[in-house]
């Protein structure tokens, strides 16, 4: 699945702070019946932004400001629960190009990473400082590394998985770079009974 | 250099070993594809002109948007025609990539993670993959198994491989001898409440310890399915007697010689003495006790005999709210509305087993709707052969075709706002049943004895003896 390249990301930020955010609440399971995975950045948050028949709530996420974030800010432990990739996929058709947390749940966090969407997992008081200052103009830089916040909140290094990184910068599929050790895996399956 | 058991089976399946520039390329012995997760995979496949690299080690079911209920006809129900495309895609895409499929007319049909260990498809030292976050089931057979996403399905049908980079290894050390009445359930939700929903995030478990040697294959899979609740991928056990036992005769295990050869080999897979972890977690089996949760996570989760502790931050205060419950009150004696017995978790036969125990000739209460799931479809007919479904339909609670069902209300199971649900399930998030619907997280005992009562029940309160 193919996917526009990241290099820096300069946006407002949107403020979750609630920990544990588990992916029915990104996506609920009723929603996963679908066959395809364009446009379900309407149904991200779902049960938060929509009333049951159907009309908005007042929840910010529901305004064009928030729309226009692309970098959201969420409590501990982002992304738990499901395997479901519904989840970035929700996420990204929304409109945000990555998540900052102190704890991004692991599969998740690995979805994200291939389709564009990137988690960074930042120290905490970096991140008690973005969960304390909404709506700031924030910088995330791939190639460096760096989470940049503005009025001397300091820069702050994040790792990330270089071969994920690479994928990313590069706009790059995985898929391609398997399919490219077909030798290997055919070599594996000969020695090992399979 | 000594190994863990997780450290000999994700050695074993090294293609490619991971450096600083690449993460490892990782073997996958069993694929298991539902139809929820796989769509999207099979699109890509045809896209890119791509075949399914390894049909006969791939296995697919229907079981997440399937109906638990059937018309006079015998024709399931859908909720809706986007779910009954969706079930009926997985069947069109498995038969066209030449994938053996267990559909409407399989008797072996299933939730995933029940179907998989009873064909004994699902073998110790195996890696297993699925687009599922509950594949972590099948590590109660030491296999490394695992929750991947729909990318990395495509990855699996394409390649038989994903790309990983080897996780750290957690040991849970459960020392000591159990109390009575404490089943599998309560075991792993006393674990998940001490470690922390996010506690295993970036670990493979191990579980260890009397209570697990001591334990049924059914009752392993409901500790190691709960892994990711953890937030663990993954969860092991090492194989023994039990696990060889209970694989013996099944479809895909080997036969005669071959299984006595392969007992050997799985008798090895287990832990060296003194091996290294990269942490490690202890807890005294005697201090644990029947549990259920009471907030919005399954680490919220307290013995049912406590009160409800107080929130220890914001968000743990709007999660009672969410519920209804207030901090320093009992749990137990909140008036159920529905009772949901089934899930990946608890729908085997001896979690059913144990339901009949406290709806034998008792009638549920008036006022709760309550919802019996088994499994799979071989679950159903042995439950049926041992007279339990008579058992649930006298006390007036619903005997329902196998499926997901109420754990993720994807087919239309669901409560209705406002209701509470004492659930043998995996997830209490806030929605997960339906909108605004509140979930308690129980053993089948506790949900059992709390459809009797009407109301959140100790189930040692009703003097029945041992649950197991």
């Amino acid at each position: 699945m193919s996917f526009d390249p990241i290099s820096t990301i300069t946006s407002k930020t949107l403020v979750l702070p609630a920990e544990n955010i588990d992916t029915d609440q990104i996506i609920p399971a009723r929603f996963l019946t679908v066959t395809d995975r364009e446009g379900l950045g309407k149904l991200a948050f779902n049960d938060w932004r929509y009333e049951k028949d159907g009309s908005e709530t007042a929840h910010f996420l529901n305004t064009d400001k928030a729309k226009a974030c692309q970098i959201l800010i969420a409590g501990h432990n982002f992304g738990c629960g499901s395997s479901r990739e519904h989840a970035p996929w929700a996420l990204h058709d929304y409109g945000f190009r990555a998540v900052i947390s102190s704890e991004i749940a692991d599969i998740f966090h690995a979805n994200s990473l291939k389709n564009g969407f990137l988690p960074i997992v930042i120290e905490k008081s970096a991140h008690q400082w973005l969960l304390d200052h909404p709506d700031e103009e924030v910088k995330i830089d791939l190639e460096k590394q760096e989470v940049v916040l503005p009025k001397n909140g300091g820069t702050y290094s994040f790792t990330i998985d270089q071969f994920s990184k690479h994928c990313l910068l590069n706009g790059m599929d995985e898929m391609d770079y398997l399919a490219d050790q077909s030798d290997e895996i055919s070599t594996y399956e000969a020695n090992n009974e399979h | 250099m000594k190994k863990s058991l997780f450290d000999k089976v994700w050695e074993k399946h090294v293609v490619v070993a991971e450096a600083t520039s690449n993460p490892a390329t990782l073997y996958i012995d069993l694929h298991l594809i539902h139809e929820v997760t796989s769509p999207q995979a099979f699109t890509v496949l045809r896209e890119r002109g791509l075949t399914v690299k390894r049909p006969d080690r791939t296995l697919a079911t229907i079981d997440h948007s399937t109906p638990t209920i059937f018309d006079a006809d015998g024709d399931p129900i859908y909720v809706n025609a986007q779910a009954e495309k969706q079930v009926n895609l997985l069947i069109a895409n498995a038969h066209a990539h030449g994938i053996a499929t267990h559909g409407w007319d399989s008797e072996h049909r299933g939730i995933v993670h029940v179907m998989g260990p009873e064909l004994g498809a699902t073998r110790p030292g195996m890696t297993i993959v699925c687009g599922d976050s509950h594949t972590s089931t099948h590590g109660a057979f030491g296999a490394l198994a695992f929750g991947i996403g729909t990318t990395q399905v495509g990855h699996v049908l394409a390649t038989q491989c994903i790309l990983m980079r080897k996780p750290k290894s957690m040991l849970i050390h459960v020392q000591g001898e159990l109390a009575d009445d404490v089943s599998a359930k309560d075991i792993i939700l006393a674990i998940i409440a001490k470690i922390g929903v996010g506690g295993g995030t970036g670990h493979v478990l191990e579980y260890k310890g009397e209570c697990f040697d001591a334990m049924s294959m059914d009752e392993r899979m409901t500790v190691c399915n709960m892994s990711i609740e953890a937030g663990a991928r993954a969860g092991m056990i090492a194989p023994d007697q039990t696990t060889f036992d209970y694989l013996k005769g099944r479809e895909y295990t080997p036969k005669n010689q071959a299984f006595t050869k392969a007992c050997a080999t799985w008798s090895a897979l287990k832990s060296d003495p003194d091996c290294h972890y990269d942490k490690t977690v202890v807890l005294q089996a005697a201090d644990i006790r029947p549990m259920v949760t009471y907030g919005t996570h399954p680490g919220m989760a307290m013995p049912i005999d406590t009160l409800i502790p107080e929130p220890k931050d914001e968000t743990e205060g709007e999660a009672l709210s969410y519920m209804n419950v207030k901090a320093g009150t009992e749990i137990t004696g909140n008036k159920v509305d529905v009772v949901f017995i089934g899930s990946c978790t608890n729908s085997r036969l001896i979690d059913l087993r144990s339901a009949a125990k406290y709806l034998k000739n008792k009638h549920v209460a008036k006022h709760v709707r309550a919802i019996i799931v088994a499994g799979s479809e071989p679950v159903k007919k042995q439950a049926e052969a041992e007279g339990l479904h008579d058992i649930f339909l006298t006390a007036g609670a619903e005997w329902r075709e196998p499926g997901c069902s109420m754990c993720i209300g994807m087919n239309g199971d669901i409560g209705q706002p406002g209701e509470l649900i004492v659930s043998t399930s995996n997830r209490n998030f806030a929605g997960r049943q339906g909108p605004n619907v509140r979930t308690i997280l129980a053993s089948p005992a506790t949900a059992a004895a709390s459809a009797v009562t009407g109301v959140v029940t100790d189930p040692r309160s009703l003097n029945l003896g041992s649950s197991s």
